[in-house]
């Protein structure tokens, strides 16, 4: 049986493209549990986008709580290997607060995870597969990435200490320059450090001119290390053809106690929110007690439900009044199925029925009666 | 061309900010006809401005409903709407501050009551403190609440205090300057950057004469 194109809407279409090119770079399926223990999610509350978590108590007493996240789950049920990759592509909902309100959404999630000792080459490899999920939903889209690793060896190289470097990153996150100019101006941060950090708010045309403006502030071999592998991550990206819509933002700082290396955000033209958001989260893993290295990200299907919709105008191509002949309407409605027409049989005009066509049974075959 | 929507809040405020725009060369000369319109655009610049309430302005650019507005530092901090906040328009310049009625002193053995409309403002700054206070939140006509004993304190916008004094109260601490904010949507600044950019440029041009 074929599937008509026009049943499906716009979210299960891409949900199906991208199972299919997931499947193909060798990721498998991994198929979660509704539930899980509550203590997981509790434990790693900051790395949750929200803090609230629905839960319950199920028959043994224990508190169980619904899904708020899927890569915690991954990273629970996973063990350190030597030459041992894990590579899992999830369809998912996820439940989580609306911001501002006090009621849960249900989130249906689309991701990859790819954890094990990971080189360079799985690293550009799942950036490559954001860009592809992003060029499988439309032409019109534009990808962020970031590199937390680079940052943060610039705040280390420079001494700067935790209190200030939350105040900084909060405006390297809001791309707020002034209140950048003040926190510098009150902590007496030195001249040459603050253009350094300058460099991590700016607006990069291109990923040549980001790339050698972040060399230049590199100066010890911890930071050239980082630059080294973003540097890797960025010419794969340009040697791909990806370059034209991707763009290094800074601004995309997401949690740095959780990511380690790039960070990354997809956003398409129509959708005012990221519909893709992942990066390196080693951090995490070292967090639940893991040695390797893991990175993924989120296709978050629920916003491209708005993304041009498939709807029909009418409800039914066909309003078929069968006047008594049911045998005959019954065979009516196999010819026009055939021939991918959907129809309604009645033997009354039904309130609320949009239709394109309206046809009636008599004794001498079906007549047409009216055509919207 | 790319129409570029921009959100503007009603009001005083508002006006000026429309004038510095319009001092950018990114002018709507309808929006200075007096009519109840509150949208207005300007075709051949592929613009358009609306006036929405102060506090909405954030919720229209973080959803995309507009690409740009411009909101005062308190919404921003209040409601923390996932956008980006370009420039400091030095304009709607006050001060969020803690109020009390004359002669009051704190009495740290009992939780401070605080009215205020800024309840994540005023938790963030007390909890700094590490101050154990209960918070009232009111909708409006704050100043009333410690005269009625509703409350010990109030947190509220201070521009030049005289609603404070009127009301026999007066400031006792300021929490942080507040001034009108230029900001963007997240999606918008990569797909309009090279406009979001230039208006943020001159803009802060204006600022400088100001």
């Amino acid at each position: 049986m074929q599937i008509e194109n026009n049943i499906l809407k716009t979210d299960e279409k891409i949900a199906f493209l991208l199972r299919s090119l997931y499947h193909r770079f060798g990721y498998s399926h991994y198929k979660m549990k509704k539930f899980e223990e509550y203590e997981l999610y509790a434990r790693n509350r900051d790395f949750l986008s929200s803090e609230s978590i629905i839960s319950f108590t199920d028959a043994t007493g224990k508190l169980m709580a619904l899904k708020p996240d899927v890569t915690l789950s991954i990273i629970n049920n996973s063990q350190d290997e030597e030459k041992q990759i894990k590579k899992l592509y999830y369809d998912e909902n996820v439940y989580r607060l609306n911001k501002g309100f006090s009621s849960f959404s249900e989130i249906r999630q689309i991701g990859l995870e790819c954890i094990g000792y990971l080189s360079i080459y799985e690293i550009c490899e799942v950036v490559g597969l954001a860009l592809k999920s992003l060029e499988n939903i439309t032409e019109n889209y534009i990808f962020e990435i970031s590199h937390i690793g680079l940052l943060n060896s610039i705040f280390e190289e420079n001494k700067i200490e935790d209190r200030i470097k939350n105040k900084i990153l909060n405006c390297i996150r809001s791309k707020s320059i002034d209140e950048f100019d003040m926190i510098c101006k009150t902590e007496q941060i030195d001249e040459n450090i603050i253009n350094k950090l300058k460099v991590f708010m700016k607006n990069f045309r291109s990923i040549d001119e980001a790339i050698s403006e972040l060399k230049n502030i590199c100066s010890t071999e911890i930071s050239k290390k980082e630059m080294d592998e973003f540097n890797e991550v960025l010419n794969f990206i340009k040697q791909m053809g990806y370059d034209e819509n991707s763009k290094v933002n800074f601004a995309l700082t997401n949690d740095i106690n959780y990511y380690s290396g790039v960070a990354f955000k997809g956003y398409v033209m129509g959708i005012p929110s990221g519909i893709i958001s992942g990066g390196q989260y080693d951090n995490l893993m070292e967090k639940m007690g893991r040695t390797s290295n893991a990175i993924g990200f989120a296709v978050y299907l629920n916003e491209l439900k708005r993304l041009g919709s498939s709807k029909s105008e009418y409800d039914v191509d066909i309003l078929l009044l069968h006047e008594g002949y049911m045998a005959e309407a019954v065979n009516e409605v196999k010819i026009l199925s055939k021939y991918g027409k959907s129809v309604w049989v009645s033997d009354f005009i039904p309130k609320n029925i949009k239709y394109r066509k309206l046809l009636k049974m008599t004794d001498k075959g079906v007549i047409e009666y009216e055509s919207n | 061309m790319k129409v570029i929507d921009v959100a503007l809040p009603k009001g005083r405020l508002g006006e000026k900010v429309y004038d510095l725009f319009e001092a950018s060369g990114y002018e709507c000369p309808s929006i200075k006809e007096d009519n109840r319109k509150l949208i207005f655009e300007n075709k051949d610049l592929g613009l358009r401005f609306f006036w929405v309430k102060p506090s909405d302005v954030a919720i229209y650019v973080e959803r995309g409903a507009a690409d740009i507005g411009v909101c005062g530092k308190d919404i921003l901090l209040e409601y923390d709407p996932d956008v980006y906040e370009l420039l400091d328009l030095k304009i709607g310049k006050c001060r969020m501050a803690v109020a009390a009625k004359d002669g009051f002193k704190d009495d740290s053995d009992v939780p401070l009551r605080v009215a205020t409309k800024f309840s994540k403002i005023t938790e963030d700054f007390y909890s700094k403190k590490c101050r154990e206070i209960d918070i009232i939140h009111l909708n409006g006509s704050i100043e009333i609440a410690p005269i009625l004993n509703l409350s010990d304190v109030i947190v509220d916008i201070v521009e030049t205090g005289k609603t404070l004094y009127e009301n026999n109260l007066k400031p006792i601490e300021t929490i942080m300057p507040i001034s009108a904010r230029l900001i963007s949507n997240k999606a918008s600044y990569q797909f309009k950057n090279e406009i979001i950019e230039d208006i943020k440029e001159k803009l802060s041009l204006q600022v400088k004469n100001l």
